[in-house]
């Protein structure tokens, strides 16, 4: 096993939400985003996470990366836990942990131009770097990720969807991190673009030694980049694996109708393929159901699933799986 | 006769940087019910296509050609004949849920606005054929929901509820422009699958305008691929899906990340989309395309038949693909 770079322990996140009409000094509603969520991210490797909207993926990102408070767990990096450290060794601290956001237009602000927003990280960490030195790195990295460094002047909004994707690489990656959490980077993208970006993450991590996690709603483009995925549904990690086990032999019912979910692009596939849609959408984690909270949409639920949480079962080597009843879910999709 | 018939369709806009040759002579045509699938990428002007075609451009657009639909010429027409045909004939999804309903009115409200605006139905008619139309949808619970505001449904749901009031006037033709493009892939599929039995229960002819080629395979009749406002190739979904003839539908086949089959890298189409204000004279598709030769940068191919029902526009040999 290789070393590890950051270890996720059992991490909650809850939000207090006031309920609408209510008197100020009435107690909040508790909102879980998070439950008990532990993840290892080896060095140098790619962890992908994959759910639907609203199943608490980017809560746990920045879980880790500390902007949002956990409410109980620990996160420890190389074995060391952060969030006791004073404001400004976390803030030494973030040049190591960098995010790629979804909307690449709107993570960039458009009244700097490019190479402003590409030098920021540096000068943040690094603002006795001489002037030169930073124009040197912008350049260098911009035609690292495929933009012409003559492009420096220019605003966000002369760029494509694609392009300014690049930018916001390229500014998570000018402070040389260790670990680069990417929220839905390719999600806003089209698919020829999609393709771009994912090989242009993978040939980065590879020259640059990165740890990547990468979020995403669509596993196929999430096995193309990842060491492992984990499963998320309203807040719980229901299977977690090594990429080709997860896409070979998914185990969780919920990590199968993701599956059946991705479109084939070919038209006889598609019409052979019975699909088991997944039905209806996830209920509200104000009121998460009880036992398995993924039984109100799952193909075989029984009664027993309603009255005890599942455990998170390793059914071999390195996968787990939170179903007591995998096996037939497995059965059921040999058919 | 073709519902929709559209013959050499051009669309340009004046802008401070010149003139933007977003659609570039476009011809197609069809059925009633039938469906057609267009896909290209961002800035290949699929969009303004279906614009020009409703009469949505923006003030500084222009459109040119013929526009017949069902044996009348609608391209240019004057507002008030076009909002006779906009909804009542033809409707549009758009592609975001979030912001293509109004905010403030109840979604019965918005829906029931449309039945009084183009039939001069009375409100509480219109609000049950509105809740028999979200019900039709498949949005649980139907009626009380008609009191509810867009924010406090999903991106799915709101969809939904865009296709449902789409259908409110029985038009023969609803044009899609990439209804699950912000949508999660689960959703899609549901949006997708209600597309498909919208589409026969309600026997419409449907234009889905997409990127994404996988999400066509199961969803439309034929397919039409386009690049820099031109048709690149066309013909039945099966027949291009099983050979492309076009290298860019090649390429943008190959682009699609699969589950079903192993792929170690992801191909991709080098470069970017073109640059409407400076076309090349020849094939838009040339300064990207693999296979070009020398006649690629100044002539365009002419859109040539071949096979059953199928068009290309390329000068390479079809044997030299794959």
């Amino acid at each position: 096993m290789s070393d590890v770079l950051l270890e996720a322990d059992n991490v909650s996140v809850t939000f207090d939400i006031q309920r609408p009409g209510a008197w100020p000094w009435t107690p909040p509603d508790k909102l879980q985003a998070v439950k008990q969520a532990s993840i290892q991210l080896e060095s140098g490797k790619t962890l992908g996470l994959v759910g639907e909207s609203g199943s608490g993926k980017s809560t746990l990102a920045r879980a880790i990366v500390g902007t949002v408070p956990i409410s109980s767990g620990t996160v420890l990096w190389r074995g060391q836990d952060w969030s006791a450290a004073s404001p400004a060794e976390r803030r030494n601290h973030g040049r190591h942990v960098q995010m790629v956001f979804q909307d690449p237009l709107a993570a960039l602000n458009p009244r700097m131009n490019v190479g402003e927003i590409v030098a920021e990280p540096l000068i943040t960490h690094f603002p006795d770097l001489p002037k030169a030195k930073v124009r040197e790195k912008v350049g260098a990295m911009m035609e690292r990720v495929g933009l012409l460094p003559t492009l420096v002047n220019r605003y966000p909004h002369e760029f494509s969807g694609g392009q300014c994707q690049r930018i916001g690489i390229a500014r998570a990656l000018i402070t040389e991190p260790e670990l680069v959490i990417c929220d839905e980077p390719v999600s806003a993208l089209d698919v020829s673009v999609q393709a771009q970006v994912v090989n242009l993450l993978k040939g980065l991590q590879r020259d640059m030694g990165l740890t990547l996690m990468f979020i995403a709603h669509d596993l196929s483009v999430v096995r193309h980049i990842s060491d492992r995925i984990a499963v998320m549904y309203l807040g719980r990690i229901v299977e977690i694996a090594d990429a080709a086990e997860v896409i070979g032999n998914p185990c969780h019912p919920y990590t199968r109708a993701l599956i059946a979910s991705v479109p084939i692009p070919s038209p006889k596939a598609e019409r052979a393929r019975h699909r088991p849609v997944l039905q209806g959408e996830l209920p509200s984690p104000l009121a998460p159901p009880s036992g398995c909270v993924f039984r109100t949409r799952c193909p075989i639920a029984r009664d027993s699933c309603a009255a005890q949480v599942p455990e998170f079962e390793l059914i071999s080597g390195d996968h787990r799986v939170a179903c007591p009843y995998h096996a037939e879910a497995g059965l059921a999709r040999a058919e | 006769m073709a519902l929709l018939d559209v013959k050499d369709l051009r669309v340009s806009f004046d802008t401070p940087d010149g003139e933007v040759h977003a659609v570039n002579g476009m011809t197609l045509s069809l059925d009633r019910g039938e469906s057609l699938a267009i896909v290209g990428e961002s800035g290949s002007g699929k969009t303004q296509l279906a614009f020009a075609i409703l009469g949505l451009l923006a003030r500084n657009g222009h459109a040119t050609g013929s526009v017949r639909f069902d044996g009348t010429e609608i391209l240019n027409l004057p507002e008030p004949k076009l909002n006779k045909i906009r909804a009542n004939e033809i409707s549009m999804i758009f592609q975001d849920p979030m912001t293509s309903l109004n905010p403030f009115m109840r979604v019965g409200d918005q829906m029931a606005e449309v039945l009084m605006l183009h039939h001069g139905t009375s409100k509480s008619k219109a609000l049950s054929e509105s809740a028999q139309m979200l019900d039709a949808v498949r949005i649980p619970d139907a009626r009380s929901r008609l009191r509810m505001y867009p924010h406090e449904f999903s991106g799915g749901m709101r969809q939904r509820i865009m296709v449902a009031m789409s259908l409110l006037c029985r038009p023969k033709l609803l044009i899609a422009d990439e209804p699950t493009t912000a949508l999660d892939v689960t959703v899609q599929n549901q949006i997708m699958q209600l597309m498909a039995d919208i589409q026969r229960d309600f026997d419409t002819a449907l234009i889905l305008i997409t990127h994404d080629l996988a999400i066509v395979a199961g969803a439309c009749a034929r397919t039409l691929v386009m690049y820099g406002g031109q048709v690149m190739e066309m013909g039945r979904t099966d027949d291009l899906f099983e050979a492309p003839s076009h290298p860019y539908t090649l390429g943008l086949l190959k682009a699609v990340p699969r589950l079903d089959v192993p792929q170690e890298t992801l191909e991709t189409i080098p470069g970017d989309p073109p640059d409407l204000t400076q076309l090349p004279d020849g094939c838009p598709f040339s300064p990207r395309c693999p296979l070009a030769f020398e006649p690629c940068a100044d002539r365009m191919p002419a859109l040539e038949p071949f096979g059953e029902g199928r068009f290309r526009a390329c000068h390479a040999n079809r044997e030299d693909l794959e």
